[in-house]
């Protein structure tokens, strides 16, 4: 019994890094393992024809990179401040994505201790996205479960 | 998996892929010895090696076959396709584990009893044939003496045995190699001399590294592109001269690269005589599989991706093609069909021709088959022409087959073999006669990772097109006649004779924008399928490599991939079968008659310059002779010693009217064509030029007046046809005095034979009438090759007027084969005609053998030359002969 409640203390007090970012006042957090670049504002070239949750393709260091409007994704309203956009590069699929965000905050470490699963409550459209969120001082912090983010933005396969 | 076994399996693999064609050509030659030989080697090979590494139900198999084999080879058992057939089951049996193997790193399991006993009772004669009767005395001493007559023949090289043999000396193997090596040592050292060691230049490489090494090439060349692009404004840079060797590496390095993914056809094609033996067996049908050009090479992703299309349209003509032996002799064809497999390459693309001799396409079951269907009416049908009927088996859903075979017939057939073909930038065209058989002709391109495309602009936005697939640029203007017309809100465009269907990028990727004024057109073809693409903007052309786009955009049809440019900016590529296809063209291979016209061999065309004066015909030049077309100010026109002149890059042209209906005097503007000889050039002054246009010339030389070789309809009009010789004469008496004017008598020249060699059938419409009215014996051949056919067929001649610029064999090498040791022509003069001369060419054309050279259009220095060449070379033979 001591020994399990050692465990879960344990599990309890251990930490997970999440780079975290901001669109628009709502603060995400991304494993810090899954983010490989952050870029500045960059040329994106448009893909006509694409949904809206596809901004276009960009080009980082020869690769080709897509950029997904995570506002659209999110169903948030286009931004409105003239603020720059930035990008943080995740791989899914041996291929490259950039999601489009406000702001890049910071590293953090946060314990599981403040986590929790996603509230039942919330948006069905953003449980899709979600992991869960973390209660930080001031805000919640919504974990992006970047993988099922990609996956849904994938075509459905025609059967032929 | 192990490596040993990793290498047992490529090498049997390689060895089953022999076998199989081996085993069909044994087949058809029961009594090669060599054959048998060696197809009981290899399999000898295999079941040993199955021994050495402990896999038991593949050395079973492959040693029952090889007894069988083994009875085949001594002789006392005949060759039978049933035995054949018992044979390729081993094989497949075989090729079943083997495959098995691959997957899982261990044999998998199953039964091969019945197998086993089939071949046991072959073997000891037990199989009902009387024929196959054994006598029991030689059993093992049979397969001692067989074991014994194998091992002094050549099984592997000699290397090969080496990887098999040199194992890592784990005490697992340490036994069996033990018994292997002495024999493979003394293997080694019997036929070390016989067969030379290939290794040493070749060595295995896995094709995840040569795919690798692609993929960083296909970068180095866009980040050179991009420094070359970065550069190019800056002259003088101390980076210039490494950048351009850089260049040149990244440049050699991307074609040798390429050349590691380039194989044979053949590879693609070593499954297809025995897929053709098996159906020839179920079918009951008798064929001939000839393959040519199985050495023409391609990249390995294009032949992947054909490999299947191919099989799928030779097994159709083998079901549907062929007839049966029957129905052959009936129709009095050869009892066996044949179905040709040919592959070549042609300017950058790969040609595939695959040919049967069997009953074409069926047009009436075709016909009823579309109305059933419901994809035309009756009185659509009716309409048709063949052609467009026989391109409905490329829709989904269409079998001609009046019973579904195992082998074809399902329904899933030629739209895949399009879409598959067209999926690689590549087209297919259908010819067939009923009765006759029919032929499809592949084109693909040689290698998809770097392609050139056309940088184009809509709405604001670049894309790329293929160059492949772009035939020409048309620039329009609403204000002339090359605008953009609208039926119903649908753009069209006039090409020359027909209408051009066209897609408005900007409206087909909802750019957004306002359309400008001048909008440019690309005309684009895929298979026979020609349609206009709207863009704003062209720029030039680039190389790029081509990257598929990320799977979230893989629905979108109309870009087939992305790339990054020289100014590192990503741009979608398009992909012209899909414009199509998103513009509502849903069936490419409805072409219409006209237009598939262009892709059969049909008589050539002839290019001509239309242009107009003041009087009513339209008047024609051949394209070729044109120098260029210029615009000048009648104020510029200068007057010396009575003739007009211009300056012109720096010299005095001289200038001519067309006729007295060109009005010099007004000021303006007035376009002249610059004709060229040598360093001489002169100008004809029209009154508007119309078009260039490409027709079948008919020249009906009738006419006596000056500066006319005759008329010709074109684009459906009676047109003069202009003879340039007219007006050079007429503006400078100078320029052919080197040609020499002087008239010999005529009677001399009285049925002499002349040959004429010229690709262009214009200039042989033009000049043979010509030359016959002048009384000579004229042959007209359209290529050196026919004519030298006719030197070896004894023909005799008594001058040659041959063209210099023609396809496959040009004038220069025409006249070196002529004037080569022993030909038969070797005193035979020869005249050159050509439409642009310089010094070089003259001189390299006297030192290969001709004695003259004309310019094409003037006709009099042709007549005057060859008389007098003629005569000259009758004294010639007189003097001769005197002596």
């Amino acid at each position: 019994m001591t020994a399990l409640v050692a465990q879960s203390s344990a599990i309890a007090d251990s930490t997970r890094d999440y780079l975290t970012i901001y669109i628009g006042d709502q603060i995400f957090g991304i494993p810090i393992l899954q983010a490989q670049d952050v870029l500045s504002e960059q040329r994106v070239t448009r893909v006509p024809l694409a949904p809206p949750q596809i901004a276009g393709a960009l080009n980082l260091r020869g690769r080709i990179v897509t950029a997904v409007n995570m506002r659209a994704c999110l169903g948030m309203k286009p931004r409105e401040d003239a603020g720059k956009t930035m990008h943080v590069v995740v791989e899914h699929g041996g291929e490259l994505y950039s999601l489009m965000i406000d702001k890049v905050g910071d590293v953090m470490s946060l314990a599981m201790r403040d986590y929790e699963n996603n509230p039942s409550t919330l948006d069905a459209h953003w449980r899709g996205m979600s992991n869960g969120i973390y209660r930080l001082k001031e805000k919640l912090l919504v974990v992006l479960d970047v993988p099922r983010l990609l996956d849904a933005l994938e075509p459905e396969t025609e059967l032929e | 998996m192990d490596e040993l076994i990793g290498e047992f399996l490529t090498e049997t693999n390689e060895s089953l892929g022999a076998l199989d064609l081996d085993m069909v050509r044994l087949e058809q030659n029961p009594n090669d010895k060599e054959l048998i030989s060696s197809i009981f080697r290899l399999m000898h090979t295999i079941k040993g090696t199955c021994g050495f590494l402990g896999l038991p139900r593949l050395e079973t198999v492959a040693h029952r076959a090889e007894n069988v084999m083994g009875r085949f080879r001594d002789g006392d058992l005949k060759v039978t396709p049933a035995y054949v057939t018992l044979i390729f089951e081993s094989f497949d049996r075989i090729k079943q584990i083997v495959s098995g193997l691959e997957a899982t790193g261990s044999e998998p399991q199953g039964d091969d009893s019945e197998l086993i006993a089939k071949l046991d009772a072959v073997y000891e004669g037990r199989d009902g044939n009387t024929e196959n009767a054994k006598d029991g005395s030689k059993g093992d001493a049979a397969i001692d003496e067989l074991q014994a007559l194998f091992d002094a023949t050549p099984v592997l090289s000699p290397d090969q045995w080496h990887t098999i043999v040199t194992v890592p000396e784990t005490d697992d193997h340490k036994m069996e190699e033990e018994e292997a090596k002495p024999a493979a040592v003394e293997k080694t050292e019997d036929h070390g001399a016989k067969a030379p060691v290939a290794t040493a230049e070749s060595l295995r490489v896995n094709v995840d590294v040569l795919e690798d090494l692609m993929t960083l090439v296909s970068e180095l060349v866009l980040t050179r592109n991009q420094l070359l692009q970065t550069l190019r404004n800056k002259r003088d840079n101390v980076f210039s001269a490494p950048l351009q060797r850089l260049s040149h590496v990244v440049t050699d390095l991307q074609e040798g690269v390429m050349k590691t993914r380039m194989q044979p056809i053949g590879n693609a094609w070593s499954k297809l005589p025995r897929i053709i033996r098996d159906l020839s067996m179920e079918l009951n049908k008798k064929i001939d599989l000839v393959m040519e050009g199985e050495a023409t090479e391609l990249d390995r992703q294009i032949l992947e991706m054909i490999k299947d299309p191919l099989t799928h349209m030779v097994r159709n003509s083998a079901d549907h093609g062929v007839e049966m032996p029957a129905d052959r002799i009936a129709k009095g064809k050869p009892e066996t069909g044949r179905i040709v497999l040919k592959a070549y390459h042609e300017g950058g693309h790969i040609i595939i021709e695959i040919t049967d001799d069997g009953k074409g396409l069926p047009l009436a079951k075709i016909k009823e088959k579309i109305i059933k269907n419901g994809l035309a009416t009756e009185e659509e049908v009716a309409a048709m022409s063949d052609q467009s009927i026989q391109q409905y088996i490329f829709k989904a859903g269409f079998s001609t087959a009046e019973k579904v075979t195992s082998v074809s017939g399902r329904g899933v057939g030629m739209d895949v073999v399009r879409n598959n073909i067209e999926k690689i930038g590549g087209s297919i065209v259908l010819k067939s006669v009923e009765g006759k058989g029919s032929t499809f002709l592949i084109k693909i391109p040689l290698t998809l990772a770097i392609v050139s495309a056309l940088i184009v602009e809509a709405g604001g936005e670049k894309f790329a097109i293929p160059q492949l697939a772009v035939r020409e640029l048309v620039r329009t203007t609403p204000t002339t006649s090359a605008k953009i017309e609208e039926v119903n809100g649908t753009p069209f465009y006039r090409l020359r004779d027909h209408l051009l269907p066209l897609v408005s990028l900007r409206n087909l990727l909802e750019l957004g924008g306002e359309a400008r004024a001048n909008q440019y057109i690309v005309v684009t073809q895929i298979g026979a399928y020609q349609f206009g693409i709207i863009v704003d903007k062209v720029f030039d052309t680039e190389e790029i490599v081509v990257k598929p786009v990320a799977k979230v955009l893989k629905n979108l049809e109309v870009f087939s991939g992305n790339t990054i440019l020289g100014d590192g900016s990503v741009i979608m590529i398009l992909d012209p079968n899909g414009v199509a296809k998103a513009s509502g063209e849903t069936d490419i291979a409805d072409a219409t008659p006209k237009e598939m016209e262009k892709t059969g061999p049909v008589r050539e065309k002839t290019p001509l310059l239309l242009f107009a004066t003041n009087d009513s015909a339209p008047k024609a030049v051949p394209l070729s002779l044109v120098a260029r077309l210029e615009e000048i100010k009648t104020s510029d026109i200068e007057t010396s010693g009575g003739k007009m002149m211009i300056q012109y890059r720096g010299q005095l042209m001289p200038l001519t009217p067309f006729d007295t209906s060109v009005d010099m005097r007004t000021k303006g503007k007035k376009p002249i064509l610059v004709f060229h000889d040598d360093a001489n050039s002169m100008g004809l002054v029209v009154e508007k030029i119309i078009d260039i246009t490409e027709e079948f010339v008919d020249v009906q030389v009738a006419s006596d007046h000056g500066g006319i070789v005759g008329s010709a309809i074109i684009n459906g009009k009676a047109t003069d046809v202009v003879d340039i010789g007219y007006f050079v004469r007429n503006t400078d008496r100078d320029w052919f005095k080197s040609h020499g004017e002087e008239s010999y008598g005529q009677q001399t020249t009285q049925g002499r034979r002349v040959l004429l060699v010229d690709d262009s059938p214009f200039f042989r419409n033009m000049l043979t009438p010509l030359l016959k009215v002048a009384g000579y014996d004229v042959t007209t051949l359209d290529s050196a090759a026919t004519a030298l056919k006719m030197r070896e067929d004894g023909e005799r001649f008594d001058i040659i007027v041959s063209d210099i610029e023609m396809p496959h064999m040009n004038g220069f090498e025409f006249a070196q084969k002529v004037r080569e040791e022993g030909s038969t022509w070797l005193h035979t003069p020869m005249v050159a005609l050509t439409s642009h001369t310089t010094e070089q060419d003259v001189h390299h054309g006297m030192e290969v053998g001709f004695s003259r050279y004309i310019a094409k259009f003037d006709r009099d220095t042709l007549l005057a030359t060859l008389t007098e060449t003629l005569v000259a070379n009758q004294s010639v033979k007189h003097a001769a002969g005197a002596r």
